[in-house]
């Protein structure tokens, strides 16, 4: 009798912790080295906090169950071999239920071919690169606006205050700068803008003295480019230190970090095309609002997020409500549920593009320009395009 | 001024440090035959040495260029002792192998340490503007401090006892201890030079660059074209070799793309190799 006591509470316990609390398992790597570093923490910040926020509220609630989120997730160094061997173990011996991207388009793009040929699906942030998503995949989500819009706001700024401006591009040579800038190239040609210089530079260069040598010669006013947050922040740092008079400095990714603000003068007037900021109030139809996803964040890191902190936990709060929708981790399901996803979070609109020449591709997601301005308390981040989401004015010309 | 000007301004200041860089392989490698791979390695650590040094004492870099020139030979004495002592009369392939080996364990623990991401030292001196150009302050006082510690190597090797004594064991290593020269020592010595100089052209181009544990490699590459472009030996003549690789970067950066500037290196170093195999200045006795 105790025996078949103890039998049926053994396995009521095992039911019980069964339909209560499941273990979902999402897989990614984060750049702890190398030169994505910087990005792919704030990154990864980002995911940590939606997981803590579930977990905490007693995980997914989707069927009837409820999914405890873990992770397991390894340092890629910034390495696209790492990448690869990386993807494979957490589908193959880890057993991922779903993935979210490394950061940066060339990273993403090594772990898309990975995920796609073992049908997981991954949800992919910190990566604005559209190629990817017109080779076929039908299990790729992408949470950033494309590159090809990064510099567009850009542009639309100089036309209205300096349409005769001549404009330097100066970019690193990876799939995500070019992804940006060959469009930006074509749209500035199309809005009547004088582009007198172009150049890309590798991506680990550190002496940017002959480029901006070349910029001065070219009688440039604006500068736009850059890459990621190594060169973004070393060329900003030169073309300060090199007294170049520019106008206007739009660089990508890099002046978005918190750690921007350690470059000092050399900070002050850059812009970055950001995917979120705090400024830009979405209301939110799922999940928490803005503010408090900020002061969510700014108490658990002690820093103010960026948008790829942003992208972070967007793309688990896109990934959660996918789940929700299923009923359940079903990969085929959940694949549906994103397909069909159009929904405002903190983070703005999400959709994702169903046609088969670019599946998964984010359509319905926009992008502001923001600029390092100084204040009374400091350096600020202030939104500044388009005029409808602005926090302060732009400020032009910069010298 | 015009750009092309500029740019070989620009090129003259780092083609300094990459001589200076250059002249500990050359120095090494001419006087004892052994191609040091932990080049790269002491120049990311000097890198390190000046961005530890300046975080605890925030005076003037440069001042501080003399306490890693010193931890410099402390550390080549060390590498020579673990790595290259028991090697040095085998075939080359053994000191190459030994000193490789090293240059991963120090990649190694400064990737444990460090990790591969980037450091600042956030020194600046003022520069000088001329037209629309300006030249860092920065860039002028490597350059600067990397021909006086040139300079005073030329001075050591040819004013005093002990240089005297590494020529004599570079010229004739068997003429040279039956003259009563201990060539351990001497060798020793070479060897904890040439790195001095590697961790303190690291010092130096950390107060110009961002760096990494890894950012030696790019210099070591240089270091090996400045070498063959200089000749082996004579570690002056790879300060002159080093400004002229940088004068040539400087001359052609206007007119063609960056990124194409490794390949007309590399394309000189081979045609170097072929028709000047002794490099440009000869083979000159140390």
């Amino acid at each position: 009798m105790k025996r078949l006591v103890l039998t049926i509470f053994v396995l009521s316990t095992l039911f019980v912790t069964a339909g209560f609390a499941q273990n979902l398992t999402v897989g990614f790597t984060v750049s702890k080295t190398g030169a994505l570093n910087v990005d792919s923490l704030e990154q990864y910040r980002g995911f940590e906090l939606w997981r803590d926020q579930v977990n905490a509220a007693g995980g997914i609630k989707a069927g009837g169950k409820n999914y405890k989120i873990q992770f397991v997730s390894y340092d890629d160094e910034s390495n696209t071999k790492r990448v690869q061997q990386l993807y494979s173990r957490m589908v193959l011996q880890d057993n991922a239920d779903f993935l979210f991207s490394p950061y940066s388009s060339s990273l993403t793009a090594t772990a898309a071919i990975v995920t796609e040929q073992y049908g997981k699906i991954m949800l992919t942030t910190g990566a604005a690169e559209g190629k990817t998503y017109t080779l076929g995949n039908h299990y790729l989500f992408q949470m950033f606006t494309p590159g090809a819009e990064y510099l567009k706001g850009t542009l639309d700024a100089l036309k209205a205050k300096d349409p005769k401006a001549t404009i330097a591009l100066v970019y690193e040579d990876a799939s995500f700068s070019v992804a940006v800038v060959n469009p930006a190239k074509a749209y500035a040609q199309q809005l009547g803008l004088n582009v007198v210089f172009t150049e890309a530079y590798a991506p680990n260069t550190t002496d940017f003295s002959a480029i901006i040598d070349k910029v001065i010669a070219s009688k440039a006013a604006v500068l736009l480019g850059g890459g990621h947050y190594a060169d973004g922040s070393t060329l900003a740092k030169q073309l300060y230190e090199h007294k170049v008079p520019l106008k206007m400095i739009t660089l990508l990714v890099a002046p978005d970090s918190d750690k921007w603000t350690e470059l000092g003068d050399s900070a002050v007037g850059v812009m970055v095309p950001s995917q979120w900021e705090p400024q830009t109030a979405f209301k939110a139809q799922y999940g928490l609002s803005g503010a408090d996803f900020a002061k969510a964040y700014t108490a658990k890191y002690n820093a103010p997020p960026s948008y790829e902190s942003a992208g972070g936990y967007a793309c688990g709060l896109v990934l959660q409500r996918a789940i929700e929708q299923a009923g359940g981790p079903d990969t085929a399901k959940v694949a549906a549920a994103l397909n069909a996803t159009d929904i405002t979070t903190f983070y703005g609109r999400t959709k994702f593009s169903t046609a088969a020449n670019e599946h998964g591709l984010q359509i319905g997601h926009a992008m502001v320009l923001a600029q390092w301005q100084k204040d009374k308390s400091g350096l600020v981040k202030q939104v500044v395009w388009p005029l409808a989401a602005k926090s302060a004015n732009l400020v032009y010309p910069i010298h | 001024m015009s750009g092309i000007f500029a740019s070989m301004i620009d090129g003259l200041l780092i083609g300094a440090v990459y001589g200076l860089a250059a002249m500990g392989l050359s120095l090494i490698w001419g006087v004892m035959d052994v191609i040091n791979l932990t080049h790269g390695a002491t120049i990311a650590l000097g890198m390190f040495g000046m961005y530890i040094l300046f975080s605890a004492f925030p005076v003037n870099a440069y001042l501080l260029l003399i306490p890693i020139i010193a931890a410099g030979l402390l550390l080549g004495l060390l590498i020579y002792w673990i790595s290259v002592h028991w090697v040095i009369d085998r075939p080359q392939l053994a000191s190459l192998l030994s000193t490789f080996a090293v240059n991963m364990m120090i990649i190694g623990i400064g990737t444990a340490i460090w990790s591969t991401s980037p450091y600042n030292v956030n020194f600046t001196l003022p520069g000088i503007t001329v037209g629309a150009y300006t030249f860092t302050g920065n860039h002028m006082a490597a350059a600067s401090a990397a021909v006086i510690i040139a300079l005073a190597l030329e001075l050591f090797l040819y004013r005093t006892r002990m240089g005297k004594a590494i020529r004599a064991v570079a010229d004739n290593r068997e003429a040279a201890e039956l003259m009563g020269v201990s060539s351990t020592m001497v060798l020793a010595l070479a060897f904890a030079i040439g790195i001095s100089l590697a961790a303190s052209s690291g010092a130096l181009v950390s107060t110009l660059f961002p760096f990494t544990i890894l950012s030696g490699a790019s210099y070591q590459m240089k270091s090996f074209v400045v070498t063959v472009l200089a000749g082996l030996g004579r570690p002056f003549g790879a300060l002159v070799a080093g400004v002229l690789l940088g004068l040539l970067e400087g001359a052609v950066t206007p007119f063609i793309a960056v990124s194409w500037i490794p390949l007309i290196e590399f394309g000189l170093f081979v045609v170097v190799l072929v028709l000047f195999p002794r490099g440009i200045f000869g083979r000159a006795t140390a």
